[in-house]
């Protein structure tokens, strides 16, 4: 598998994103350029974390016109698998690949910590080998992850089973605690922990793992 | 135009400094060249006052690739990998401006670091504040706090740069004079090195990144003053920080050193565009000629004095090889970043700036770099000290209460309201974080982890510098062995008051011989630093601070834990109990906080016993025979047990002790040399600090959920570790609430 990880300016999860890629769960990785229109021959993609054109406009504003996106939108539509972490899902509201929004957390400051996580669904090429109920620590660190939408939409979003991961304690004022969704066909996740940065043994927890490994899993199975 | 009398007090260039420029250039200077020297002489920039006393410094070990004088110092870690590192002081604008003024000190660093070729993988920040609580300044001081912080989020966090560590503590006498003092490392290959020279005659000089503007101009001379009531006015002297420009230009910068085109390049931080010049033509011989009109301007109608004064951030300038400017710009063109050539390297040895064509200054290189005037201030007098040396009467009203007290007092109350605001995992490095001992960063495609950590003690050092000096160092090596890391280089930031006053300068030189002392002894040779003076207002100096940065190497392995984790464990005192008297009790936190009153000396240091105890720890740790490891410090072994029980499942201590020292002393007195360790092998931790001769009584065993100290059968103090863990967890964001 050769998963593409897109580098905005000033993304800096980008390299975390790869590591984790490619020495923790052992697939290959590489770095797909903002200013490339084309995505290769990649199987998946990762939008990273990080301060994509500094955010300091709405985070992920800028980079929805970022030259990369048409063609990660378009592969999106053909079923192909996109995965935002943090700012990645921050830029995948905003290009309106997932409803809703992200906003200033409810304290309005910037917090960094490891959280639980609970999985609400098995059911997307994100969490198959996760069990509904199961508990992952994975960092959280943002400024703006308080998750809003209107109520017809956060419906929708439970009723569809889209909501990949709630808070076991919500600690940014998420609406219905959420913390990850999923688009409508499934294969677009976004979250605002950092799965990437609790894949590796030596950081205190390797939860994060069991979603690159979804990913993996459900490549093979396609 | 020549000079007035008022330009010269503007500047702060002495009569005697006046002539000496005179003499340099051979006429009277204009006004843009008195600016010029009036910033490469002031204080920040010359180190004038300290540098006859830094030379004092160890600086040479066979791990030091590169010593003081350059951007950062750079220590060999094996196998042909390298770190970089240093810290640096931004006192006076995290005052005027918080916000900014914290959020530039992390940039200012920053680019020391990558300017030299480095990756930077870490940082930390010494913060220091005066009262939250003070009826008058209280407000203030709590203002200045939440600004230093998300300043320093801000920029850490958006540049992608974890910050791992730090100490964040409090006394009236930083009221008007925060310290902010931030460390920087970062990581290459030894082949990777770059300096800042401007080799080779007639290669361009290219400047990089953002636009100058006319914000900060004087900066660096406003560092070199005392404040007073005024000191607000100089707000628009505080530059403004973009820490996305930074981490495009440290991309960019990485990049285009590895075309091979770049042959040298360094940061524009203090005095700018005029730094930058004139040191990297001094450091290889050469001249150096800029036009101004090629340089690219923010706003319109700057003046030469204004472009070379300017301390706009995120700029760097560098020098290519000739023929190959393409390369280099190809690079900056990517990433979106200006990139201009605006002047060449020249044989004469002098820096010439042009405004289109005309020239507006023409200085000699080396004499405006390397040759400020340097002074051997007056310090034939006792070191300033404002406490008696014997204290009042006291006697515990209850030990219980006073150990809440402590670990709910500012000092040394969990900040985590603090560095849960910074990103401490990017890069996903971060072994061990903030909270504990040290930090410690694996380097990724190695075997070997670097721990950290940074310390001070103001108290300390007012009552004694030299002792102060020496503890702090003992400290910073006893809180690297506790983790396992053997300490091979430092760093170091000396805040202190007016040198211009006797009993300042001796603190100064005071502090600055202990730390040699303790630094060659503990083998730690410092390879740069930073020094902050005229930290007083309204004559009212800072204590002395001096604070010491140093990096430790170990091999990469999950860290051993600061807290207890399991009941039913041995606990060891490694180290033994120490000695203490009254006298020395006046140091302590214990007096600060509880008694109310500062007195007499620091406690007492046996730098041997000190080393064999740093052995001790780091072989039981390397030996896994330690499950947790804490060194006491500020609030003495009481404070260290109650840190040890904080940990995620609340596992506190039964304790029993067998001392003659009366219990306020035996609980919380300050004596160095000691480390708790919890451990299922007493005998192999007991056999291992037989060998190096170190003390190693088994003091009690950790328990569920509660903790209690007996002497002799006599209770002391004790409560249940939630109760206590909520008084240390709730302090800080309590106070803040004001």
């Amino acid at each position: 598998m050769k998963i593409g990880v897109v580098v905005f300016p000033g993304s800096n999860c980008d390299h975390d994103a790869w590591y984790a890629v490619t020495h923790n769960l052992g697939h290959k990785a590489e770095f797909i350029w903002h200013g490339s229109a084309d995505l290769g021959d990649v199987d998946a993609v990762i939008l990273p974390g990080g301060f994509s054109y500094g955010d300091y406009l709405r985070c992920g504003a800028i980079a929805k016109f970022s030259a990369v996106m048409p063609a990660v939108k378009k592969f999106a539509a053909a079923g192909g698998l996109v995965a935002g972490f943090c700012n990645g899902f921050q830029i995948l509201t905003e290009c309106g690949l997932l409803p809703g929004a992200l906003i200033r957390n409810r304290g309005l400051k910037f917090i960094c910590k490891p959280v639980d996580l609970r999985v609400e669904t098995a059911g997307s090429p994100f969490t198959n080998t996760l069990r509904p109920g199961q508990i992952l620590r994975i960092p959280i660190a943002h400024g703006e992850g308080c998750y809003v939408a209107d109520d017809d939409t956060l419906d929708q979003l439970e009723k569809q089973r889209r909501i990949a991961f709630r808070y076991a304690d919500n600690p940014n004022g998420a609406m219905r605690d959420i913390a990850g969704i999923l688009s409508e066909g499934r294969n677009v996740l976004g979250m605002m922990p950092h799965p990437e940065r609790a894949s590796d043994p030596l950081m205190g927890s390797t939860d994060g793992l069991g979603i690159f490994e979804s990913m993996v899993s459900a490549l093979v199975r396609s | 135009m020549p000079i007035t009398q008022e330009q010269l007090a503007a500047h702060r260039v002495t009569s005697g400094e006046y002539e000496r420029i005179v003499k340099i250039l051979g006429r009277e200077p204009n006004i843009t060249e008195l600016g010029i020297f009036s910033v490469m002489w002031s204080e920040h920039c010359s180190y004038k006052s300290s540098r006859l006393h830094l030379k004092k410094l160890p600086t040479r070990s066979p791990l030091v690739l590169q010593g003081p004088g350059e951007n950062a110092g750079i220590i060999d870690i094996g196998d042909g990998w390298a770190i970089a590192f240093k810290i640096e002081s931004h006192n006076h604008p995290s005052f005027i401006e918080p916000f900014q003024g914290a959020a530039t000190g992390v940039g200012g660093i920053l680019r020391d670091i990558f300017t030299m070729g480095a990756r930077p993988v870490a940082v930390m920040d010494a913060i220091r504040f005066g009262s939250l609580t003070d009826p008058e300044s209280g407000a203030r001081n709590r203002r200045i706090l939440e600004g230093v912080v998300s300043g320093i989020a801000h920029y850490g966090n958006c540049f992608g740069v974890p910050t791992v560590g730090g100490e964040c503590s409090f006394d009236p006498s930083y009221s008007g004079n925060p310290l902010v003092n931030v460390f920087a490392l970062g990581v290459f290959r030894h082949d990777e090195v770059f300096y800042g020279r401007a080799t080779g005659i007639g290669n361009p000089v290219i400047y990089v990144g953002a636009k100058t503007g006319r914000d900060g101009i004087q900066g660096a001379s406003m560092a070199s003053a005392e404040f007073d009531e005024n000191s607000q006015e100089k707000r628009p002297n505080v530059q403004v920080g973009d820490p996305f420009m930074e981490k495009l230009l440290l991309e960019a910068c990485l990049e285009a050193m590895r075309t091979g085109a770049i042959v040298g390049i360094q940061d524009m931080g203090a005095a700018g565009l005029t730094c930058s010049t004139c040191e990297m033509g001094s450091r290889a011989g050469t001249g150096i000629e800029i036009d101004l009109m090629h340089v690219p301007q923010r706003e319109t109608g700057m003046t030469p004095y204004e472009i070379m004064l300017s301390e706009s951030q995120e700029r760097m300038l560098l020098v290519a090889d000739r023929g190959r400017e393409e390369e280099v710009f190809r690079v900056f063109r990517k990433w979106g970043l200006d990139a201009v050539t605006i002047g060449t390297v020249t044989g004469d040895g002098i820096l010439r700036v042009k405004d289109h064509g005309a020239v507006v200054a023409e200085i000699p290189n080396r004499p405006l770099a390397d040759e400020a005037p340097l002074y051997d201030r007056p310090h034939g007098v006792p070191a300033y000290r404002k406490f008696p040396v014997h204290g009042p009467e006291f006697s515990s009203a209850g030990l219980s209460a006073d150990l809440v007290k402590l670990i709910s007092s500012p000092n040394l109350c969990n900040k985590r309201w603090v560095w849960e605001q910074y990103d401490y995992m990017v890069r996903t490095n971060t072994l061990a974080g903030p909270g504990s001992d040290a930090a410690v960063v694996r380097i990724k495609d190695t075997d070997t982890s670097v721990a950290m950590v940074l310390d001070g003690n103001g108290r300390y050092c007012l009552l004694d510098p030299r002792e102060g000096a020496r503890l702090m160092v003992a400290e910073c090596c006893r809180n690297l062995s506790v983790v396992g890391a053997r300490p091979v280089a430092a760093t170091n930031n000396l805040n202190f008051g007016n040198p211009e006053r006797p009993e300042i300068m001796r603190q100064l030189v005071e502090a600055i011989e202990g730390m040699a002392e303790a630094c060659a002894f503990f083998e730690t040779p410092i390879t740069g630093g930073n020094v902050s003076l005229y930290n007083e207002t309204l004559g009212e100096p800072i204590h002395p601070t001096p604070v010491l940065g140093v990096v430790g190497l170990m091999k990469t392995a999950a860290p051993v834990s600061p807290v207890f984790r399991r009941p039913g464990l041995d606990i060891v005192l490694l180290g033994g109990l120490g000695t203490c008297d009254p006298g020395r009790f006046g140091s302590s936190e214990y007096a600060s906080t509880v008694i109310g009153s500062t007195w007499g000396l620091p406690p007492k240091l046996d730098m041997d016993y000190e080393r064999r105890v740093h052995a001790a720890i780091r072989e039981a740790v390397a030996a896994g025979l330690a499950d947790s490891s804490h060194d006491l410090s500020d609030g003495g072994l009481a404070v260290a047990l109650a840190e040890c029980s904080f940990g995620a499942d609340a596992i506190g201590a039964v304790v029993e002790l067998d001392s003659d020292l009366r219990p306020e002393l035996l609980l919380f007195h300050e004596g160095p040399s000691r480390v708790l360790v919890s451990t299922s092998d007493a005998a192999g931790v007991q056999a291992v600090a037989a060998r190096h001769g170190v003390e190693a009584p088994v003091i009690g065993r950790t328990a569920s959920a509660t903790l209690s100290i007996a002497n002799r059968g006599m209770p002391l103090a004790g409560a249940d570790v939630a109760t206590l863990r909520a008084a240390w967890e709730n302090a800080l964001p309590e106070l803040l609430a004001g």
